[in-house]
Formats: C-alpha cells, sequence, structure tokens
C-alpha cells in the first residue's frame, strides 16, 4: 500500500477523527440552539443540521459563504468514520459486542434522522366542533391551486408548489390549457386597500376580483413558530391566442377568483397546500379543563369521528395528550385548542421511517449496557483480589 | 477523644435530625399546628394552610418569617425584637389585616420601583440604636438598608403601581425591562396579598362572626324583603338596604380573593366545587343558610382578635371533625405535609452535608480514619433525610420525584450524593464524602433559590401530565446530569489537592482517575438512555423523535460530550489531566443544559431570579475555566506529585 493511501485510511479510521468530530458537533448544537431566538426551530433545523455547510452572508453582501461544517457533513463524516474503522479493525470477540450494537445502533441513528428529515412532512387540521375534514394543510408550504369547476359535482385540482412560482420560470401543465407564468413573487407581504396607499406603483395584476383594489408590500420572511408568511404573486396566465390576463393571489385571500376560459370554468387561489386523504375525520367534541383554583391547563381531548371513503372505518377516535392517532401512516396529535369557539387543531405528521429511531436506541442501549457492565465487572474482580490480601 | 469522634459526630446528627422530626409544637397558647394542617384548594391541589403561608411568604418576603424590629421615636430601630411564624402571619392577614399591613414584607430591590413608591434610598437607610450594630453594618455583617416595605408603605400608590404593571403585562416577558419586571412581579405579589385578606372575611370588619350571625337570622325575612322591594310591595326597606349591601361586599371579597376555603357542599367528590369564602357567602341568599366552614373560619377569626386560644383551640378540633368523615385522607396527606414543612428536612440535609464537607477535607490533613469517618456518617445521615423528603414529597403529590426545575435540584444532589456513597464505601479516603458534601450543599442552596417562586409542588401542564414519561425520562436524564456533576466535582478534587496540597499521592490520584472514569460510563449510560426516553415522549407526543429544540439539544451536548471523554481517553489522547480537564469542562456543559437553556434570549434585559442565575451560572463557568487553566499548570509547579 502507498504511502498516501495509508495515510488516507489511518485518517479515516482514526478516533482522532472521532473526537475532532463530536468536538465540532457540540460546537454546531450549541450554535444552533443559541441561534434559535433569532431563527426559529425550522430554520434552524435547515440552516445547520439539513445541510452541508452552515452558511453566513460576508457582511455588506448578499454572498453566502461556508463558515463551518453543518450537519450531514460532520454526520456523515462520521458514519464513514465508524464504518471505515469497523471495517479495518473487525476481529470478531464477544467482548466487543457492546461497542459494535452500540456503534450500529448509533449509524442506524443517523440514517434514521437523515431520513426523517427528507421524509417526514407536518401538516395541520384547523377545524370546529360539527366540521369535516378530508384533507389535512401544511404548516408552511404553499400552492397555486388551479381548479376547473365546470362539473359542478367533482373539482379538477392542479396544483402547483410555491417554489415552482418562486422561480417565476412558466410553467406549462397538460391539463391547463393555458401557461402559468408568474410576474412577481413575495415570499411574505403585508396587503393593504389601494385607496389607503396614494403613492403606491401601478399594479400588473389586470383582471380577476382584486387586481386593481389591493397593494401587496413585501415584508421580511418569518421563521417563528407561531408565525406564517403570507406570500402573495401577480400570476399571468397565456393561452395559444395571447395573454388571458394577469390575476393578484395571497393566502391573506381566503376567497377563490373565477373566470372562464376554453368553454370551461376555473378558480385560482394560492392557498396552503393540502394533503387529501382517503378518509373524512369530523370534530365532534373539544375538552379542556383546568385545575381548581388555577390556570394550569389540565388537559386538552378532541373527540373526533373517522370515515374511510372504502367504508371499512367508521368510529369515534378520542385524540389528547401524549394518545395520538395512527392511521394509515399519518400520526393525529392534539396540537392547540380554543374551548371558547370549540376550535381543535391536530398536527398531523407522516414519517415512514418513525420506528427506526426505537431499534437504534435498544440496540445503543443494550450496547451499552454490555459494555459497561463488562467494564464494571473487571474492576469488580480487580478490586476483589486487591481487598482480598488484607483480610487474609 | 479521636476514638470516639466518628460516634459524637452520628449522635449529634441524629440528636439535630431527630430534634427536627418531633412534631411540630405550638409556641404559644394558640394551636396554630392545628390552624396550619386545615386544607384549602390553592393551584389545583388540596394543601395545609401552613404550605399556602410559606409559600406565599417566600413568594412576597423571600424568606420564611416576619421579623419585627422596635422604631424608637427618633426614628432609630432595635432590629429582630419579635419573629413572627408563618402560620402566625398567615391569621394576622386573614383577621387582622390592618396589623399585618404595618409587617415590612414586600421586596424591593429595583431603585426604579423605589422611586415610583416615592422613596429613596437614603429613605431606606436603616438607623440603629444599638451603636454596636452602626459599626457591624459598616462592615457589612448588619444590613444597611431596608429590603422589605410594608403594605402601608405601598397603599398610597397602588394606583400608579396597577396603571404601570398594566403597561409592563403586553410585552413580551424577554422583552421587558428590569423596571418592568419588578412592577409586575409586587403587583403579582400585592394580588396575591390582597387574595388572601379577602379569604376569610371582608377586611375592615372588626365582629364579622357576629355580623354572619346577624345576618343568618335576617337572612328569610331579608332575602323576602328584597323582593317585596324588587316587586314595589311594602317592605322593611332597612332591612332589604342590610342584605343588599352585604350582598355588594360579599361579591366584592369574591372577586378579591382565588383562594378555594370552602369545600363543596354534599357528598361532592368534583373538586372543582370548591369555592372561596365569598363565593359560599353569596350561596347562602339561594340556601338560606350560612356555610358552616364560612361560620367555622369566622369564629376562629374571632378568637384571634379577641385573643381567646380557649375559643381557637376546640374550633379548630370540632371544624376539622367535620371535614373528617368526607376527607379522611385528603386530613391525613395535609397532616404529611404540615409536619413535612415544619421538618425541614432539606434545610436540615443542607447543614449536615457542610459539616461532612468540612470533616472530610479536614481529614486528609489529620486523623484521616477518624475523621474520614465521622464525615461519612453525616453523609449518610443527611442523604438519608433527603431521601425521605423526597419520597413524602412524592407521596404527597402522588408523582415520580421530578416534576420541575426545584425537584430536579432535589433530585440531581440525591443522584450524586448516593453514587458518592457506593464510592466512599469502595476507596474509604473521603473523596467520596468531599463530593458529597459539596454537591448536596450546593444542589439544596439551588433549590433554595428556585422554591423563592411559590408552591414548589405545582400541578403539571397537560403536555407534561404523564407518571411513566416524568418517571422514566425525566428520572433517567436527571440521573445522567447528577453523575456527569460528580464526575466533574471528583475532577475538581484531583486538581484542587494536586495544585495547592501536598496530600494527593499516587494511590489516591490513581483512585481518582478510575473514579472519574468509571463515573464517566455511567454518566454516558443514563445520560443516552435518558435523551433516547425523550426523543420516545416526544414522538409519542408530538409525532417527531428529535425536533432539535432547545432542551433536547443541552440533552444531547451532555451525550456527546461525554462520549467524546470516553474515545479520547480510549484513544490515548489524553492521560490523567487531561481526562480531569475534560470532566471539569463537563460542568459547564452541565450547567449550561440544566439551566442555560431557559435563559435562552435572555440577555440584560431579565430581572430577578433569572437575571441573577445568569449572573451564578456566568461566574460558575468562569470559575471552571480557571481551574481548567490552572490544571494545566507544569507539573513542577504542583504542590503534589514532587519527588
Amino acid at each position: 500500500m502507498s504511502d498516501l493511501l495509508r495515510q488516507f485510511r489511518d485518517f479515516f479510521v482514526s478516533l482522532k477523527l472521532t473526537v475532532v468530530l463530536l468536538a465540532l458537533g457540540i460546537i454546531l448544537i450549541f450554535w444552533a440552539t443559541l441561534a434559535q431566538t433569532d431563527l426559529g426551530v425550522w430554520g434552524v433545523q435547515q440552516k445547520f443540521f439539513h445541510s452541508f455547510f452552515v452558511l453566513e452572508r460576508i457582511p455588506g453582501t448578499e454572498i453566502p459563504a461556508p463558515v463551518f461544517p453543518g450537519g450531514y457533513f460532520i454526520g456523515g463524516l462520521l458514519m464513514i468514520n465508524l464504518v471505515a474503522a469497523h471495517v479495518y479493525r473487525f476481529k470478531y470477540s464477544a467482548r466487543k459486542t457492546g461497542i459494535w450494537l452500540t456503534h450500529f445502533g448509533l449509524m442506524l441513528l443517523l440514517v434514521g434522522e437523515l431520513l426523517s428529515g427528507l421524509w417526514q412532512q407536518d401538516y395541520q387540521m384547523n377545524f370546529k366542533e360539527g366540521e369535516t375534514r378530508n384533507y389535512a394543510e401544511s404548516f408552511r408550504d404553499n400552492e397555486l391551486a388551479i381548479i376547473d369547476v365546470t362539473d359542478p359535482k367533482t373539482d379538477d385540482v392542479v396544483a402547483i408548489p410555491e417554489e415552482l412560482i418562486a422561480k417565476g420560470d412558466p410553467i406549462q401543465h397538460p391539463k391547463l390549457p393555458f401557461r402559468v407564468v408568474p410576474k412577481l413573487y413575495y415570499p411574505n407581504a403585508n396587503l393593504q386597500l389601494r385607496s389607503n396607499v396614494p403613492n403606491a406603483p401601478p399594479s400588473l395584476a389586470t383582471v380577476g376580483t382584486f387586481a386593481q383594489q389591493i397593494v401587496a408590500t413585501p415584508a421580511p420572511v418569518t421563521y417563528k413558530e407561531d408565525e406564517r408568511n403570507l406570500p402573495a404573486a401577480d400570476i399571468e396566465l397565456v393561452g395559444p391566442e395571447g395573454s388571458l390576463g394577469t390575476f393578484f393571489v395571497s393566502t391573506e385571500l381566503p376567497m377563490p377568483q373565477h373566470f372562464d376560459y376554453a368553454g370551461r370554468s376555473w378558480k385560482i387561489i394560492l392557498r396552503v397546500k393540502r394533503a387529501y386523504t382517503p378518509y373524512a375525520v369530523t370534530l365532534q367534541k373539544v375538552t379542556n379543563d383546568i385545575f381548581p383554583g388555577s390556570d394550569i391547563p389540565k388537559n386538552f381531548a378532541s373527540r373526533v369521528r373517522l370515515q374511510s371513503e372504502d367504508g371499512r372505518d367508521n368510529r369515534e377516535v378520542v385524540i389528547y395528550m401524549n394518545n395520538p392517532l395512527r392511521y394509515r401512516g399519518l400520526t393525529y396529535f392534539q396540537y392547540q385548542m380554543d374551548k371558547a369557539s370549540g376550535q381543535s387543531v391536530l398536527q398531523v405528521v407522516s414519517n415512514p421511517s418513525w420506528q427506526m429511531p426505537y431499534l437504534a436506541c435498544a440496540m445503543m442501549a443494550l450496547g451499552l449496557v454490555i459494555q459497561f457492565g463488562i467494564h464494571l465487572a473487571g474492576f469488580a474482580r480487580r478490586r476483589h483480589a486487591v481487598v482480598q490480601p488484607d483480610h487474609a | 477523644m479521636k476514638r470516639w469522634l466518628p460516634l459524637l459526630a452520628l449522635i449529634c446528627g441524629l440528636g439535630f435530625l431527630g430534634f427536627k422530626l418531633l412534631p411540630p409544637r405550638n409556641g404559644g397558647a394558640f394551636d396554630l399546628v392545628g390552624f396550619g394542617r386545615l386544607p384549602v384548594m390553592a393551584n389545583g391541589r388540596i394543601k395545609p394552610l401552613d404550605t399556602l403561608a410559606r409559600s406565599s411568604l417566600l413568594q412576597i418576603a423571600n424568606r420564611q418569617i416576619v421579623i419585627i424590629d422596635d422604631v424608637l421615636p427618633d426614628g432609630r430601630i432595635k432590629p429582630d425584637v419579635q419573629e413572627i411564624g408563618p402560620d402566625e402571619w398567615l391569621l394576622d392577614v386573614f383577621y387582622h389585616p390592618e396589623l399585618a399591613d404595618t409587617y415590612r414584607i414586600f421586596v424591593i430591590d429595583s431603585p426604579d420601583l423605589l422611586t415610583l413608591l416615592g422613596k429613596n434610598e437614603g429613605d431606606l437607610a436603616i438607623r440603629y440604636a444599638n451603636p454596636a450594630f452602626s459599626a457591624m453594618a459598616v462592615m457589612d455583617m448588619m444590613p444597611t438598608h431596608q429590603r422589605r416595605l410594608a403594605f402601608n408603605d405601598i397603599a398610597p400608590h397602588l394606583a400608579e403601581i396597577e396603571a404601570q404593571a398594566k403597561l409592563a403585562q403586553p410585552v413580551d416577558d424577554k422583552a421587558r425591562t428590569p423596571f418592568q419586571g419588578a412592577v409586575l412581579q409586587l403587583y403579582g405579589n400585592l394580588v396575591l396579598y390582597r387574595s388572601l385578606e379577602n379569604a376569610m372575611a371582608v377586611p375592615g370588619t372588626a365582629d364579622f362572626l357576629g355580623d354572619l350571625l346577624r345576618f343568618q337570622k335576617d337572612l328569610p325575612a331579608g332575602v323576602a324583603a328584597v323582593r317585596a322591594k324588587q316587586a314595589n310591595q311594602p317592605h322593611d326597606e332597612a332591612l332589604a338596604q342590610g342584605m343588599i349591601t352585604r350582598g355588594q361586599r360579599f361579591m366584592a371579597m369574591a372577586e378579591a380573593s382565588t383562594l378555594l376555603t370552602i369545600p363543596p357542599a354534599e357528598e361532592s367528590a368534583d373538586a372543582n366545587a370548591w369555592r372561596t369564602s365569598g363565593q359560599a357567602l353569596l350561596e347562602s341568599f339561594q340556601t338560606g343558610a350560612v356555610d358552616s366552614g364560612v361560620l367555622a373560619y369566622a369564629g376562629l377569626g374571632m378568637a384571634w382578635r379577641n385573643n381567646r386560644p380557649d375559643q381557637f383551640n376546640p374550633l379548630i378540633g370540632l371544624y376539622r371533625a367535620e371535614l373528617a368523615h368526607r376527607y379522611a385522607r385528603q386530613l391525613t396527606k395535609t397532616a404529611t405535609e404540615a409536619r413535612f414543612n415544619a421538618a425541614e428536612p432539606f434545610y436540615v440535609s443542607m447543614l449536615l452535608y457542610a459539616t461532612a464537607f468540612a470533616l472530610a477535607v479536614f481529614s486528609w490533613l489529620k486523623w484521616p480514619e477518624e475523621m474520614g469517618r465521622a464525615a461519612f456518617r453525616l453523609v449518610g445521615l443527611a442523604w438519608a433525610a433527603t431521601t425521605t423528603g423526597i419520597i413524602t414529597r412524592m407521596f404527597i403529590e402522588g408523582r415520580p420525584p421530578v416534576t420541575n426545575l426545584y425537584s430536579s435540584a432535589l433530585f440531581v444532589g440525591w443522584g450524586a450524593v448516593a453514587l458518592c456513597i457506593v464510592l466512599e464505601f469502595i476507596y474509604r479516603n473521603a473523596i467520596g464524602s468531599v463530593a458529597a458534601g459539596m454537591i448536596g450543599f450546593c444542589t439544596l442552596l439551588i433549590a433554595h433559590h428556585l422554591s423563592l417562586g411559590g408552591d414548589t409542588m405545582e400541578m403539571m401542564r397537560a403536555v407534561l401530565d404523564s407518571n411513566f414519561w416524568l418517571a422514566t425520562h425525566v428520572v433517567v436524564v436527571t440521573t445522567g446530569y447528577a453523575s456527569t456533576f460528580l464526575a466533574g466535582f471528583l475532577a475538581l478534587i484531583y486538581v484542587i489537592r494536586g495544585v495547592a496540597t501536598r496530600s494527593l499521592d499516587k494511590k489516591t490520584a490513581d483512585a481518582l482517575v478510575r473514579m472519574v472514569y468509571g463515573i464517566i460510563c455511567f454518566a454516558t449510560l443514563f445520560s443516552f438512555i435518558g435523551t433516547m426516553l425523550g426523543g420516545i415522549w416526544a414522538d409519542q407526543s408530538w409525532g417527531r423523535f428529535w425536533g432539535w429544540d432547545p432542551k433536547e439539544n443541552g440533552a444531547l451536548i451532555i451525550v456527546v460530550w461525554n462520549a467524546l471523554i470516553l474515545h479520547a481517553r480510549w484513544g490515548g489522547m489524553v492521560k490523567a489531566r487531561g481526562l480531569m480537564c475534560l470532566a471539569i469542562f463537563g460542568n459547564i456543559v452541565t450547567s449550561w443544559s440544566w439551566f442555560g437553556v431557559n435563559m435562552l434570549g435572555i440577555g440584560l434585559h431579565s430581572y430577578g431570579f433569572t437575571a441573577a442565575a445568569f449572573q451564578w451560572l456566568s461566574i460558575f463557568i468562569a470559575s471552571q475555566l480557571l481551574i481548567i487553566g490552572v490544571a494545566n499548570l507544569p507539573l513542577a509547579k504542583w504542590r503534589s506529585f514532587k519527588a
């Protein structure tokens, strides 16, 4: 083996690398924790953990520069370090069982965290007593929905994710007889009546309910957990024979705008992204008690009826703190509640890899117990050997 | 003499403990103990009046007694001529508000707040009648300024305080200025005080019992008169007017107090049916009779005001007997709790730990065998007392040991001392006792300061209300904190003994290295399992195993730091001293995870406990860094290890 290759190998299997990576990990976590006051949990996850490098803008410019290894970088190297060390030093021995289990558990944990970062999706279901929902709404993502409502019985929905609108390229969808051309996009905006803003620039929008009434001014993007961004956009629809006009849309405007084209009726709306489910959930009753003589909440519970489209399920479920409903790959948690108005918000999570951390933790815990148990037994034996002669 | 030292220490310790464990006795003729055991409903649980008195006084005055100074005509004072206990103070607030209003109890630490109250520091300067005290004050051994004001000092400014509190309330608590924080704290304490003054009687009524008895007698005719008046029919105007005035006064009382003093009327198990005295009195307009509980408390008030223990004491017995057939179980609990309050097991343990620490340190210099054993026995006693205290708390609350920051401090100390006892049992070199004394004392001191926020047995918020997870995740992760701290404190002993004394010989040093290494293994195991159980809890209740939130990150950093120490050791990157430095840094990591994450976003803008805690945390971290620096002095500068 050449010297270079050997150095290369020694680097990746070394315990020094492990220690350096652990130290970097600690700094990263510490820094990310401090940054949460400004960025919020979601922003921190994206910037520090679900990234290869932590990027900071060079002062005075908009150019991002990598300043520190991110979660993928450290986690990935740690993974390589672990695998390399085990492959290189592989030697079967019962005494190593503990270390093996611990390290394999750790690999599983790292992979699990990577997968849940990639796959996990969070939605919420916000309804009042008596209301029924067959969809959940995203916490953060929005979509431009263009709905063919010609048939009064069914809506044909084309949903365009907000990212594509943000990109600004024209979008052509086989179900739409026109192209969708984003003209202007604000990730977060304040809306005002045009009559209140005399100096406002002229609107790009030409058609639709809000075209000439409303002015959008860009607002800073928020990362706070209890706030959401309200994006706004001017969307031009272009058919084969030319422009149909430009619509102004915003998630703050709850009513869709109607238009007719090619002999069909359409609606256009920018709305919170929805995930439809093949079953409906009806909120029947919310319960929120407080402890007597205090304002400390004692419980939050939502009683719902679950009805699937295929008719197989039709039952009542009570969802409360520490007792979620797991159903067809989704998990429903009690999230927020306003008892006065009979309103309940459920958090709806889809995370196909949710069982991985359980397995990983069980392996690691067992591994650590074995490993330290061996240490302790050895210590006790030596101790016994030292103490025994004194008594003799 | 020295042969008897361990036994002597044990006997003194036991005597002290036994003295505190004796059933509390009444200092005077009044049955204050019996009064303190009576149950009320507050903050979601039935607690004895004794707990109410202590936690209210701690919150308002930051101590559990009221100290009364004698003021001479020329304004000079004789300090501390009379001490009033919590139960006696509560009786005065309930029944003698005009007297209670003169007690200096409201802590005012903010100069801006003082200005709001129309005072300056000069007004609060103490002039002692005794010149010796004045001299001591100059040397900072006696206070030079009053820290507390009486309600009567504050009363003229109530409207202004309320206005300022209304201004401060909407401000996010992290963005509040120290002045806003101080105003809100004072306002909260005043609301609590007013709630207590209106809990049992209409303040300012000299003969409340007599008034109630007349009310009871007039009630049927009075209600009829009011009905007639409303229907514009002939009626006894004086009687009707008397009823209406009383109704208004009861209404005011019900609005001012939140303390649920009166148990549900019938055989009702509903905890929500407890009422304030004011509400119970308003109900008498419907029921036609005054609730017996209200009358009992009014009777106690009359006996207290008229200084008649011969009436007071039998009435306590009667009322208790009436409650006993409905609330036997709760009465046992409140009696246990009042006894627990009086025994002060954690305060006693604190003193025992401090003594043990001193003895154990001394054992390294002289009489290692005897002093060491004496210290070990005291540690054992103190640990037994904290164990009993924690178990009693668990019985009263019906919860696993750790439910909030206060109980985590108790448990961290308990767990670390338990490990110390194991170490000391194995090694018998007083190191375990020194560490136990130090950690036990410090954690109980921290717990004492955390208890100033009010009742430490608070109800669990809905999301945390899971005994299973409290018993597993919280206990295990707290044990992880405790053991990481222990490793750090053992390392402190290594460095300080090695650098400052000649007493660290090779054998002791090796033993310390093995102890630190072993404890770090233990800490890794517990902090890891605890953190992962936390992840599982989060997955069960919020749908994500790991969310990178501050508390989770804090726990994870401890796990990773312990893993780092172990890998550095296994890889031969650190030897004995390096291991000690890493373990000491573990103290910083753990203290930050334990308290620091609660202070995120809190800088210089905070007030009260958090500001003080932030300051202490900074001092602690600086001191640990300093010792790490000292540990890195070349070995030639260490006093030990010289050939």
